[in-house]
């Protein structure tokens, strides 16, 4: 073990691990947080929490994690580097790791223009392969960027997001190289609608050797209706949802539909842990935490310990 | 080049409203190229004002003067002698112009009718795109001349990042991806390799994130 991550403690032990994404309340209500973790304690080795996920102001994701962490959860903080340089993030982390989090998944995150705040400075000092960098110089080395040394280096489990469905589609594997070549210890890809896409990227990460390097867990979004899939298909950057899987949900009737999305959201779970290297699953059901349980008891991967006493 | 757009007219009214005497001032340089500040954009801008306030009954002194160069003072001296019959200038220039002139004619309100934009080229007639943030360290050499900090969204420089889809942006359908562009022109001169290794931070102090920045050349001085 590398770090005292209970994520890294999963993943070593060899068994499929499973995270899933909690986004924080827009506001300051606890009340909501705490619901959402509680639907999922118990289930998920790992619980990610958004850093205001498509440039909505939402609770901060250091203040979630720590009171995801009082409930029980082991949470990885997600950090974008569209809202903070380089200073900010870099004293976040100490915070983070200081409050009682050892994982940390590092990510440019979406342009602010799709959000709330659009007329808001995208600052980008740092890119998420940079900050990523950031991370594991302070475990391996103890210092921030610019070499100078650190009191008490935090020690994170670091991981990044790969799109196996972006533009240009070679060079997403390269680009996952880099993240590996930066200290990617794990990688949360983007939902996988596209299993042919998918299974295409994972045979080429495996060919360089990449998944002997890095845990991948392979990104699941149930889908609730055919509204929502013809959205993401359409608005959301970086998904790609085949047209058959549309009219798969179009076909189910109105109140039906948003149990065909969770039954394929079983059955692509249940098809990525076939695909050798996928080391998990990251389910992210947007608003939809409560529904996490079912569908991975359903696909088989359910139930564990929760990971705090 | 600077590329700028001129202002609607009901925002330049409300900023000259007060004066009763107006010196409009193209600058026939990079604001003539971009067809929105020189010599005939002057001229055009001078009529639109005089025309809107004979709409009003507001007899206002409108007069145009172009300049070759706004942002240099032996250009900025051909205005000296119009200057004080005028209670205003109305500058056509790039903000550097405007700011010249304030410079030089210290008593004078200076009043901008463009919002400048970009450093930029002409990709067409009509046409002008963004390319150069001026950030005080080319490596346009490492990226196969197509700039990571000026054409992608996000300033990645290990990029592209998952909002790529058939080479365009995720903030805009009509936005080509600066990292799409990067990766085809490498590809196309034979030099990928530059990609494989990790870009560290970049070092913004040399953009203007350092503060205003100047350039003294003692060869250069007088």
């Amino acid at each position: 073990m590398k770090t005292e991550s209970l994520l890294e403690k999963a993943l070593e032990s060899g068994k499929f691990a499973v995270t899933a994404e909690c986004g924080p309340p827009k506001g300051a209500d606890t009340n909501i947080l705490i619901e959402k973790g509680k639907s999922l304690l118990g289930w998920v080795d790992a619980v990610n929490v958004t850093d205001n996920q498509t440039a909505i102001v939402r609770m901060s994701s250091v203040a979630a994690c720590s009171i995801l962490k009082q409930l029980g959860h082991e949470p990885i903080v997600q950090m974008v580097t569209r809202d903070r340089n380089r200073i900010a993030l870099q004293s976040d982390l100490f915070g983070a790791y200081a409050l009682g989090i050892r994982n940390v998944l590092c990510l440019t995150g979406d342009h602010q223009c799709f959000g709330n705040q659009k007329e808001a400075v995208g600052v980008f000092d740092l890119d998420s392969i940079q900050l990523l960098k950031t991370a594991r110089d302070m475990r391996e080395s103890g210092v921030i960027i610019g070499g100078e040394p650190i009191q008490k280096a935090p020690i994170f489990f670091a991981g990044a997001a790969e799109n196996p469905f972006a533009d240009p589609v070679d060079w997403r594997v390269i680009r996952l190289g880099k993240k590996v070549q930066a200290g990617a210890d794990f990688i949360q890809t983007q939902c996988i609608y596209n299993l042919d896409r998918f299974e295409t990227f994972m045979s080429q990460a495996r060919n360089i050797g990449l998944t002997e390097k890095v845990y991948i867990l392979a990104g699941v979004t149930p889908l609730k209706s055919v509204g929502m899939a013809r959205y993401m298909a359409t608005k959301v950057a970086g998904i790609d949802i085949p047209e058959e899987l549309i009219s798969r949900m179009a076909k189910a009737p109105k109140e039906k539909q948003a149990e065909e999305g969770i039954k394929i959201a079983v059955e692509t779970i249940q098809r990525v842990r076939e695909i050798p290297g996928v080391a998990g699953v990251h389910v992210m059901a947007i608003e939809w935490e409560n529904r996490v349980p079912e569908i991975l008891k359903a696909a088989g991967v359910g139930n564990r310990p929760a990971g705090v006493a | 080049m600077i590329v700028a757009e001129l202002k609607e007219i009901d925002e330049i009214r409300k900023m000259v409203d007060r004066y009763s005497s107006i010196l409009v001032v193209g600058c026939d340089s990079c604001v003539a190229e971009c067809a929105v500040g020189g010599a005939r954009e002057t001229q055009l801008l001078a009529s639109a004002l005089k025309l809107s306030y004979l709409k009003d009954r507001d007899e206002k002194v409108i007069t145009e003067a172009c300049l070759d160069r706004q942002c240099v003072d032996d250009f900025i001296d051909g205005i000296a002698e119009q200057v004080p019959e005028h209670d205003v200038i109305l500058s056509l220039g790039c903000g550097a112009g405007v700011q010249a002139l304030a410079r030089v004619y210290t008593d004078k309100p200076i009043i901008p009718a463009l919002n400048t934009l970009f450093i930029g080229e002409t990709v067409m007639r009509g046409v002008w795109t963004e390319n150069c943030l001026g950030c005080g360290q080319c490596k346009l050499g490492y990226f196969g001349a197509v700039c990571p900090v000026a054409r992608c969204s996000k300033k990645l420089m290990n990029g592209p990042c998952g909002g790529s889809r058939g080479g365009r942006c995720e903030i805009d359908p009509e936005t080509p991806c600066g990292w799409d562009l990067i990766i085809k022109r490498l590809e196309a001169i034979g030099e990928l390799d530059r990609l494989s290794e990790y870009v560290p931070p970049v070092n913004w102090s040399t953009s203007h994130s350092g503060g205003p920045r100047r350039v003294i050349r003692e060869d250069q001085k007088p």
